[in-house]
């Protein structure tokens, strides 16, 4: 009934956007992606079955072309999911119920990204009696489908999703665990805060007739009534709240590390065994609300700092872009297996858009292979049979069969992932700066305390009165609550500004950068735009106009740029257009034979005439230049660079002024000279650089105790940015494609990126000037308690103004901070 | 002035009733996905929808 092919210069029936490399035909009528057929559909009378979504057609959004579609013949495809191991480790959860086999599954569909998608996922329960309900998540591009087994198998629900349009992408490697975790801790903390704010709230109440009558309030049957009310309710924030930092605390001292956590849990526990003690046996209003208060504020600090940002993922590493299973020919026959379990040896096939999953050598066809996962280059190079193709490339053409010569781990790419560089997990939970502050505060006030206990020693009931008031004077609640507010809060920032960070510690770690490395392919060049040079024989204006005309029938995206530069708008009918997947394209205009290809497309024998020609073709970058000939004479070629980002220069010499730069790249050297203009000297710029020797090369410079700061983009950056100190990834589509790195910065933003870097240091500097702050109110909490002068009033009002103000200060001269750089 | 201690018993009865809905709120997964209801909204009820929410 539909059918998918492959063609340009179609517009959609349904939404008018021109179809790009895939379209659907149905009915006669072109469409661009299966929602449009189906919603084309549903307008015809009969065949509905589908609801009327919005009328805004997914179409709209510029992503859409960047969704593929797959063609619907490859009907086992999805083959390996009927392999029961497999299957187990997507299916969450499978119970007996009413007589079905009620399973539920989760996954993960990069194709949603308009409102119409949930209405149609949504509803997808309708065209089959097997799913019983689907719930889209919209930001995490994710479906959770409930369906009876018994009825559905997983694979058909697959091939469901598939036909509609909407392919899902299954990632065994997925760690589902991690999320659910993530999940369940942010439940507790919105739990935690909710129980310490009802808590709060009602004892302050309670506290009020004690701080505004003072000695008057005499009434003793409420005034007990209320201190035990407020004991009760000071229970669950003691225990249950406050838990986590007493547990951590404990942790910590087991490992014999004094993190911030330890005065905290002393402050709490100071706070809550002095005021029991001054309720039971004296009767007098204890300090039960400034201990609520400083959990609550304590724990709103926690939420502020956890922004996460859902549609963002990085944490993944190459599985997550490698086919989960992959076909393989035995005897002609051909089935799918999981790549982890491919030998050296095996003969596997690879379709159109299909990732090669290890390292293979071609046979019989050529294949162009798209290696910009990998190193950011947008130019697809040529393979022929007998050459390596390394795994990770893209398969560009009609399906081809490969040998496999290395297992998916050991393979050029992937065994950059056997470094111990990703072994290492360093996740520090607050910033090295409040740690090293607090582990001095720490020691400092309980040597103060023991000082001051002694002093009182023969009088034990004032000495134990003094050492829990110099505790309870000098908890850092505002030394606790600076960080996370100030990170939280310039996370934001940055993230308005399309650099999104991966937590906001990440915000520490840019301040303490002194040396910055960069990738060259797509990270300082843009790996979509492309300068094109022609050289040759000069053309003709009617030459130009033929040639554009030819190009204009291709998808390729050299025909593409090649497009772009012959400026004119004048075209002709073309006859007999030819293309051939890899090779290049032809068309008959006016009688005229044009051709346009690579070498061996253009000039069946390279030892040809042509002679001045073929240096030129035996250099470098023969592989990227096109060749041009009319009526088998061979006019010039077209050759390709990439363009340097706009307004990169300025950044790099902005911050060749302060750091340390390098460049890295797995390109050969010809840009040297161009480039060394704006690096500080030669040396720091290292070309045919491999992935390992990316990895070894930022080892090699932090043993010189240097901080490093990489930016790259592609798969070969990976170890690269994982060794590094920080590691940022850039992208032109933030959601489609990032190694895991700290930090993904948006390309169109990235001219910003000095800014980023001298804000991140200036929110630093105003965390130690709060740092200051909140010490000066600790001198004077000592101060007044050293007098005696410390009631349950001054504490009430000291503790909340010191919390407040800090995160007042925080935040308003962050924002500042902000508003002076233009961020 | 017991009538007070019988107010505040009850008042504190009332919000605590108010707390534990808001635990069962967090609970049950409400604010995990705080986006797609916001699109769910938007689409029209079918009466197979509705026959199916039930």
């Amino acid at each position: 009934m539909s059918k998918t092919t492959s063609k340009t210069g179609v517009k959609c029936h349904y939404c008018g956007n021109d179809c790009n490399e895939t379209f659907i035909r149905f009915k006669d009528k072109y469409f661009c992606r299966h929602d449009c057929k189906d919603e084309f559909e549903k307008s015809l009378p009969s065949l509905t079955s589908l609801p009327k979504a919005e009328s805004s057609c997914c179409c709209s959004s510029n992503e859409a072309t960047n969704i593929k579609i797959e063609d619907p013949a490859d009907q086992n495809k999805f083959n390996f999911l009927d392999d029961s191991e497999i299957r187990k480790k997507i299916v969450n959860q499978n119970r007996r119920y009413n007589g079905k086999n009620v399973t539920s599954v989760s996954l993960s569909i990069p194709g949603i990204h308009c409102t119409s998608c949930v209405g149609m996922l949504e509803n997808i329960y309708r065209t089959n009696p097997g799913i019983l309900s689907s719930k889209v998540e919209f930001l995490q591009k994710q479906i959770h489908i409930i369906f009876d087994s018994s009825v559905i198998s997983l694979k058909e629900i697959v091939k469901v999703l598939s036909d509609a349009g909407y392919e899902a992408k299954i990632d065994l490697h997925k760690d589902n665990e991690n999320s659910d975790k993530s999940k369940s801790s942010q439940k507790d903390l919105y739990i935690k805060i909710g129980v310490a704010g009802f808590c709060l709230g009602n004892i302050m109440l309670l506290s009020f007739p004690e701080y505004f009558s003072g000695e008057n309030f005499t009434d003793n049957t409420l005034k007990t009534f209320f201190n035990y009310l407020n004991i009760l309710l000071s229970l669950p924030v003691f225990f249950y709240c406050s838990s986590g930092y007493f547990k951590s605390a404990w942790s910590g001292l087991k490992q014999k590390v004094i993190s911030i956590d330890i005065p905290i849990s002393l402050g709490i526990t100071a706070l809550f065994v002095r005021s029991l003690y001054e309720i039971i046996f004296f009767n007098n209003a204890g300090y039960m609300d400034s201990m609520a208060g400083l959990v609550f504020f304590l724990l709103l600090g926690k939420l502020f700092q956890s922004k996460t940002y859902e549609s963002l993922n990085f944490e993944r590493d190459y599985r997550s872009y490698f086919p989960v299973s992959v076909t393989v020919i035995e005897d002609k026959i051909e089935r799918s297996i999981p790549v982890a379990n491919l030998r050296p040896g095996d003969r596997i096939l690879i379709r159109n858009n299909e990732i090669v999953p290890a390292d293979s050598i071609l046979f019989g066809k050529t294949s162009s292979v798209d290696y910009s996962f990998v190193s950011g280059e947008s130019i697809p190079e040529l393979k022929v049979a007998g050459e390596i193709i390394y795994a990770g490339g893209r398969h560009l053409g009609s399906s081809i069969e490969l040998e496999v010569i290395r297992t998916v781990s050991q393979s050029h790419l992937t065994k950059l992932w056997n470094d111990p560089a990703f072994k290492k997990n360093n996740t520090s939970k607050f910033s090295e700066l409040t740690d090293f502050v607090s582990k001095y505060f720490t020691i400092a006030v309980l040597a103060i305390a023991v000082t001051a206990a002694l002093y009182w020693l023969p009088d034990i009931n004032k000495a134990v009165n003094v050492f829990t008031t110099v505790l309870i004077v000098a908890c850092p609640c505002a030394l606790a609550l600076t960080t996370p507010f100030a990170f939280g809060n310039a996370q934001r920032i940055l993230g308005r500004n399309k650099f999104y960070l991966k937590n906001s510690s990440v915000v520490e770690n840019l301040a303490n950068v002194n040396s910055i490395v960069f990738d060259k392919t797509g990270t300082l060049t843009n790996s979509k735009d492309l300068t094109v040079t022609y050289s040759g024989v000069s053309l003709s204006t009617e030459e130009l106009a033929q040639i554009k005309t030819l190009v204009r029938n291709s998808s390729h995206p050299l025909s593409k740029n090649i497009y772009d530069f012959i400026d004119t708008d004048e075209y002709y009918e073309a006859e007999d257009f030819k293309e051939s997947v890899g090779e290049g394209i032809s068309c008959r205009i006016n009688g005229n034979d044009l051709k346009l290809g690579s070498v061996r497309f253009i000039v069946k024998d390279p030892d040809c005439s042509f002679k001045d020609l073929k240096k030129e073709y035996t250099g470098n970058a023969v592989s990227s230049n096109v060749f041009l000939s009319v009526n088998d004479s061979v006019k010039g070629y077209f050759s390709f660079r990439n363009k340097y980002r706009n307004g990169i220069m300025r950044v790099i010499e902005d911050l060749s002024e302060k750091y340390k730069l390098t460049l890295l790249s797995g390109d050969n050297n010809s840009e040297k000279e161009n480039l060394s203009k704006y690096f500080n000297n030669e040396s720091s710029l290292l070309f045919n650089q491999s992935p390992q020797d990316k990895l070894n090369y930022i080892k090699h410079l932090q043993s010189n105790g240097d901080n490093i700061l990489m930016i790259g983009d592609g798969l070969n950056d990976a170890g690269a940015l994982k060794q590094s100190n920080t590691g940022i990834t850039i992208s032109e589509d933030i959601t489609n494609f990032s190694p895991s790195c700290d930090a993904i910065a948006e390309a169109s933003e990235f001219s910003k990126f000095g800014k980023f870097m001298e804000f991140s240091r200036s929110t630093m500097n105003i965390i130690r000037v709060s740092f200051v702050i909140s010490f000066l109110y600790n001198v004077i909490g000592l101060y007044l308690a050293s007098t005696g002068v410390f009631s349950p009033l001054v504490a009430a009002i000291l503790m909340p103004l010191n919390s407040i103000s800090i995160v007042i200060f925080v935040t308003i001269a962050t924002n500042f901070s902000a508003k002076l750089k233009k961020l | 002035m017991s009538v007070i201690i019988l107010l505040i018993t009850v008042s504190i009865i009332v919000a605590g009733s108010f707390l534990i809905a808001f635990i069962w709120s967090v609970k049950t997964g409400q604010y995990e996905d705080k986006y797609t209801p916001s699109v769910r909204i938007l689409l029209d009820d079918t009466e197979a929808g509705i026959k199916n929410k039930k």
